[in-house]
């Protein structure tokens, strides 16, 4: 069945039971995106020490998969470099574009989310927060408004 | 079996739309999506492939017998307009690809024209984008100013403050005759017979109405009637606009080009009469012939019976979507309203539904069905929309709601 691919465990267990969905009063660094075409809003927000992510947490609204995947990446990047989490990025946009083969060990929860390439209108439900990060990481600060890139 | 709702045939209907009989992985296809593309029997599709097969040729420019045909043939399609939306002739209905060129048309055309800094347009709160956005960059242009009708908690206009927001300073009424997301029918005589009343023209967006609804232009006295023909069984790119004779001669084209002038010089041009200087360049020919297919069918049908089938399958509709949890926006009375139901089924997503209904089979939009305003009139960001036409059955609005309860078992879990 098809849809075992898409409505797997982790990802509902993710969306009902968002992980470092919460304030985060020391980030230097945040970045809210919507896509105006369903709704979907993350808010990614970073505290950064040194080159390390000292804390990572989201905000939002929105359908299951961009949810969870928000959640799954917070757990993914939370402690590493900030160069990691970029290089996660790009592998994580990859494998939603069909280009790479994940590597679990890497990618863990998030190998989850590898069914919705076969939905290609909700890939970029999958990369909101993803989008939402780097440009929270690029930054200097804090930015908001909708994602031209994420208008399907 | 479908058997007869409305008064409708279903069953001898959907025996004329190909695609009805094709499936969606194993599923049959339960098509819920007309208000955002209908189907086309084979008639239409054969109309047009007939045209292209039988007698291309551009209209009004070829001294020879296929261009006498393709020019007969593109002006009877406008002539059967003209009669399906009782306008007083064929002159006065323009050919666009829809809705949307037809409303820009008139913006620009006419409101660049003639609006002023000062003027105000007035639009309601359940327009489309498409009869939003148009009006603000004619806004931004000459500096008038737009204003909106509210909402009511159960999605109608809210006319209570009619009289402060429709004045003399008011030159344009915009307003819907259907709204394609809360499937609200807008009383337009009230409005029309309001607006006139301050030298406001009006300008009516029927993209929702006229697949469902007969339309007499002249008895309603809108100044303009806005349709897309996709949206009732013609081609995409197929449709137009009703003007009356006097603002379509007021106003100037908004395309320049082949075919709608009269005589150019270095340093001016002038214009064919209307409707044909609002044609520019190459129309939509072999579409538009579709469209005067199109009205065929929904002529032989009768548009009493088209309504009658879609107030019938609506009021099916929202009796099982509430029955079966979901919350529905807009009137939930069928009389007062269309076949455009849009509704939210328990903690589940829009766009989640709509991927966990197409594993069913079922196609229903997920978004915000270009009408934000509604959206956040309504505090929410998307909804799911299920719209019926002539084809659809009370069996597939049962599919429908079996599909629901699927999704929210998984979201249940």
């Amino acid at each position: 069945m098809a849809l075992d691919d898409i409505y797997k465990e982790t990802i509902l267990d993710h969306y009902k039971h968002p992980r470092n969905k919460r304030e985060l009063p020391e980030a230097e660094r945040s970045c809210t995106r919507n896509n105006p075409l369903c709704g979907d809003e993350i808010t990614v927000l970073v505290h950064l020490e040194g080159d390390r992510i000292g804390a990572v947490a989201f905000q939002g609204a929105g359908c299951s998969i961009s949810q969870s995947s928000a959640s799954m990446m917070t757990e993914a990047i939370g402690g590493g470099s900030v160069d990691d989490a970029l290089a996660l990025a790009e592998e994580f946009r990859q494998m939603m574009a069909g280009e790479l083969e994940p590597d679990e060990d890497r990618l863990g929860d998030l190998v989850a989310l590898k069914g919705v390439v076969k939905y290609p209108i909700r890939i970029k439900c999958a990369v909101l927060a993803w989008d939402v990060l780097q440009e929270a990481l690029d930054g200097a600060g804090s930015a908001t408004g909708s994602a031209p890139h994420a208008v399907g | 079996m479908s058997g007869h709702v409305g008064g409708l045939d279903v069953d001898a209907i959907r025996a004329d739309f190909p695609i009805l009989a094709r499936t969606v992985g194993d599923k049959p296809l339960v098509y819920l999506d007309s208000a955002a593309t209908s189907q086309k029997p084979r008639q239409v599709i054969e109309a047009e492939a007939d045209f292209y097969a039988q007698h291309n040729a551009n209209a009004h420019r070829g001294i020879y017998q296929l261009g006498e045909e393709a020019t007969e043939r593109f002006e009877g399609a406008r002539a059967k307009l003209a009669r399906f939306f009782g306008a007083p002739g064929p002159e006065t209905i323009v050919f666009t690809r829809g809705t949307t060129e037809s409303i820009n048309t008139v913006a620009q055309g006419w409101g660049r024209k003639f609006l002023r800094e000062g003027d105000q347009v007035l639009l309601t709160d359940m327009e489309h984008h498409s009869n939003i956005v148009p009006w603000q960059m004619t806004a931004a242009v000459t500096g008038a100013e737009l204003r909106f009708v509210p909402l009511t908690d159960d999605g109608l206009l809210d006319l209570s403050d009619l009289g402060s927001l429709l004045t003399e300073r008011t030159k344009v009424l915009g307003v819907t005759g259907m709204s394609n997301a809360l499937g609200t029918i807008t009383p337009l005589r009230q409005l029309i017979d309001a607006a006139h009343a301050v030298g406001a023209i009006v300008v009516v967006d029927a993209a929702q109405l006229a697949p469902h609804h007969a339309i007499d232009v002249v008895e309603l006295g809108c100044d303009v009637l806005a349709f897309s023909g996709h949206k009732m069984l013609g081609p995409t790119a197929s449709g137009g606009f009703y003007g009356t004779a006097e603002l379509l001669d007021a106003m100037d084209p908004m395309l320049g080009g082949g075919e709608m002038i009269h005589e150019v010089f270095h340093d001016r041009s002038t214009y064919k009469p209307v409707p044909y200087k609002f044609e520019a360049g190459t129309m939509q020919i072999a579409q538009q012939v579709g469209l005067g297919a199109a009205i065929d069918y929904l002529e032989a049908l009768g548009m009493d019976k088209v309504r009658a089938h879609e107030e019938e399958i609506t009021r099916y509709a929202l009796d099982q979507l509430l029955e079966a949890g979901a919350t529905v926006y807009g009137p939930k009375d069928a009389s007062i309203r269309g076949g455009a139901v849009s509704f939210w089924h328990k903690d589940v997503h829009p766009h989640d539904l709509a991927t966990i209904l197409n594993e069913e089979g079922v196609a229903i939009r997920a978004g915000h069905h270009c009408a934000q305003l509604v959206m956040r009139r309504f505090d929410t960001s998307a909804t799911a929309r299920a719209s019926f036409y002539v084809y659809n059955t009370k069996d597939e609005v049962d599919l429908l709601v079996d599909a629901l309860e699927k999704a929210e078992g998984i979201f249940a879990g």
